[in-house]
């Protein structure tokens, strides 16, 4: 059924058709209309069978979604920046417990400075931590997404991030299509935990791993993870055959039989890139844009494949390793590296950053594409406050 | 006194657990504790005694540390009841998550969370006091044997003043561990006004039994703080462990009291109260307050911490031994 509903909302009630049994949060802007959504769906009894628990701190809200998935319950939380940092230690601990939780992350920038704003700076720093990542595009994606995501998770055994864009997602008011119950009932089945908190089969869960076993289980844990391409895809077609619409999957492809030029991309930026190749293509060029959607795990031979045409590669991304570079880059030019295409970087949309067409235009006209461009870039601003480090003392060899 | 010792024939009523013949042995044999670990004897006391209470049903979240390494190193495995660990800080928080799974499941499974010193009092303390304050219904149970134990005996919040650790060395400058620092966590937890909270010690298998079995049961969020002393932290024996136990208690170091919905209920008298210096005479963490550089001042110090101890929980008095 369509409604006019803003992101949040619209993410909440999809994950209340998901029938989760625990649902814990801490606020953290831009989350919060999120776990709001949920806790009135809770305490107003349309969401039944679910504690809303109000914890104490973010490191709480996941440290509780690992009790409870490991007592046998279906579990979401939801975070954001600086929240997904204080969690860090349990990101990590429910991958290695290989516990199927879902969280949304609504990404937002890292302080300091501190920033409320959108970009994708949070989900890279946990990029390793073995969970599954998942980027919506569109609000419709982002509910889509969510319901996928239990299922992946429960047959992946592995958590599942879906990245929700702050504010540009969130806080949009769209009109989204959310299924009914009987359809995520018949898509998504009662979840069965593969490890739990068994009086009759006591068993001890997260042990000490010595030496001699820690490499095979991180080894394990990769395998897993390349295994679960093909679960991601499958959920993606499993869910247009039921739900008649293409969300989620590993990639979206546009304009890539013709395109010379693509522009790879990952989140709700890829709906502007569109736009803006539709309207540069109108005039002669060959523009195509590649939007990932699973971006953990990492589909190489599905973005060499989607990319085997092209001359051209920009990597637009809205976070960067400081000290080196563009992190979707490098994983793209490590992915394509035999093909002989040229590789871009443009960083963009840092802090929340408009994004604007006119931008992305302007890029393309300067025809020269330096190895790494940070698009909007107030020049004037940093000739201002950038000071040279004063070291006469050693030769600058770099 | 006499209900201290394990497998009393005295009297029926005054058994521990662990003399029935169907002691559950929650915690086996063949787990990697030190020789005389005084927190390996209080997590099998204890948690044997909850699973009696709860008839079986129960269920583990451990905090890292001595008890979670020693007890769990894959793949062996030395427990014979549901246990999980997660991190070192958020045990509380991953307990309230198990029981809250299990109520909504409607399992009746009572879920106890436990831990060191450090990480009950220091690391732990915000998702202890979450956990408190929603009132979860977890017994949490905090083996207090004063120091980081597990990673070389360094300064936690629960470390007595003036004690020798790894990182209170006393020298010409410092006599351990400085005056005026600490947290005294029972008090903490019943400034939360929970249903129940208890300080127990294996100086006292009987009472510490009997605590937890009344904790396990009630609904909410409970605490019960064990005092265990460490013989490779501590510097002592290993076969001294209860001795030392026994004396922080009858000096008045380790006050064992009750507490229920914030008010103190009751505590354990001292039969004859010793002085502070008889229990501290016996570890080397101690050692450089006597002998060629005494330091008469700091053990008056710590005698003062005990007698206020007294007065405070009301211990001097003795008990009727029956
Ligand atoms: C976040 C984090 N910080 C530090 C450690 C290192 N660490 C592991 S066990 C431990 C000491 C545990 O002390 P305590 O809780 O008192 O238990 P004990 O070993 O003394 O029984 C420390 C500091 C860790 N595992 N995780
Ligand atoms: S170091 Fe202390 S607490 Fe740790 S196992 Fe040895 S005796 Fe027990
Ligand atoms: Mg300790």
């Amino acid at each position: 059924m369509l409604f006019q509903l803003e992101g949040s909302q619209a993410v909440a009630r999809a994950v209340a058709l998901c029938r989760p049994k625990i649902v814990c949060a801490y606020p953290i802007t831009p989350q919060t209309h999120i776990v709001e959504g949920l806790g009135e769906l809770v305490r107003s009894k349309k969401l039944e069978n679910c504690e809303y628990i109000n914890v104490e701190s973010e490191m709480a809200a996941l440290s509780v979604a690992i009790g409870s998935e490991a007592a046998g319950v279906r579990s979401y939380t939801a975070t954001s920046s600086q929240g997904l940092l204080y969690m860090m230690e349990a990101v990590y601990n429910a991958s290695g417990l290989e516990l199927p939780i879902v969280m949304t992350l609504g990404n937002r920038a890292i302080g300091s400075p501190i920033n409320i704003w959108n970009d994708h700076t949070d989900a890279m720093s946990v990029r390793d931590s073995g969970w599954i990542m998942l980027f919506a595009e569109t609000n419709q994606e982002a509910v889509d997404l969510h319901i996928q995501a239990f299922k992946i998770a429960e047959k992946a055994k592995c958590p599942v991030m879906v990245c929700v864009d702050g504010f540009i997602l969130t806080h949009a008011y769209e009109r989204v299509d959310l299924p009914s119950q009987k359809e995520v009932d018949e898509f998504l089945p009662d979840y069965e935990p593969h490890i739990s908190l068994d009086t009759e089969h006591p068993t001890a869960i997260g042990t000490m791993v010595p030496p001699e076993y820690f490499m095979e289980v991180r080894y394990l844990a990769h395998k897993r993870q390349i295994d679960t391409l093909p679960v991601v895809e499958c959920v993606g077609t499993q869910f247009k055959e039921k739900f008649g619409r293409k969300s989620g999957g590993l990639l979206h492809e546009y304009n890539l039989e013709k395109a010379e030029t693509v522009i790879v991309t990952m989140g709700s930026v890829a709906g502007t890139i569109k736009d803006t190749v539709d309207e540069l293509n109108a005039n002669g060029s060959k523009l195509g844009v590649l939007s990932i959607v699973s971006y953990r795990p990492f589909p190489k031979e599905a973005i060499r494949e989607a990319l085997k045409n092209a001359k051209e590669v920009i990597v637009l991304e809205k976070a960067f390793a400081v000290g080196i570079g563009g992190i979707l880059h490098q994983e793209i030019a490590l992915a394509l590296q035999d093909l002989g295409i040229a590789i871009h970087s443009v960083i963009a949309g840092l802090g929340g950053r408009a994004i604007t067409s006119e931008m992305i235009r302007e890029y393309f006209n300067n025809k020269k594409h330096d190895n790494m461009v940070f698009l909007g870039l107030k020049e004037d601003v940093i000739d201002r406050e950038y000071r040279p480090i004063k070291n006469s003392e050693c030769n600058n060899k770099f | 006194m006499s209900n201290s010792t394990i497998g009393n024939r005295l009297s029926k009523k005054r058994n521990s657990v662990q003399s029935h013949y169907d002691r559950p042995n929650t915690l086996n044999s063949g787990h990697r504790a030190c020789q005389g670990c005084g927190e390996a004897l209080a997590a099998r006391c204890a948690i044997d005694a909850a699973y009696h209470a709860a008839k079986g049903n129960i269920a583990i979240v451990n905090a890292t540390g001595c008890l979670e390494v020693f007890s769990c190193v894959f793949p062996e495995n030395a427990w014979n009841v549901p246990w999980m660990h997660s991190l070192f800080g958020n045990a509380p928080s991953v307990a309230t998550g198990v029981a809250a799974a299990m109520q909504v499941q409607g399992k009746n499974v009572r879920v106890i969370a436990q831990g060191g010193d450090g990480a009950t009092t220091d690391i732990g303390m915000g998702t202890l006091s979450g956990m408190f304050e929603r009132n979860d219904d977890v017994l949490y149970i905090c083996y207090d044997n004063q120091a980081y134990m597990n990673t070389g005996v360094q300064r936690s919040s629960a470390t007595p003043v003036l004690a020798r650790t790894a990182t209170t060395l006393p020298n010409s400058i410092y006599s351990g561990n400085e005056l005026g620092t600490g947290k005294n966590v029972p008090e903490i937890a019943i400034a939360h006004g929970i249903p129940y909270v208890a300080t127990a010690s294996i100086a006292n298998i009987k009472d510490l039994e009997e605590k937890v079995a009344k904790a396990i049961n009630i609904k909410g969020a409970k605490y019960v703080h064990i005092h265990v002393p460490c013989p490779l932290g501590w510097g002592y024996p290993t076969s001294e462990t209860i001795k030392i136990a026994r004396a922080a208690v009858e000096c008045g170091m380790f006050p064992l009291f009750e507490a229920e919905n914030g008010k103190i209920v009751g505590s354990t008298p001292i039969e004859t109260v010793k002085p502070v210096e008889e229990y501290l005479r016996l570890q080397r963490r101690f050692a450089h307050l006597f002998g060629k550089n005494a330091n008469p001042q700091a053990v008056e110090e710590l005698q003062k911490i005990a007698s206020a101890n007294i007065e405070k929980y009301k211990l001097s008095g003795g008990i009727v031994n029956v």
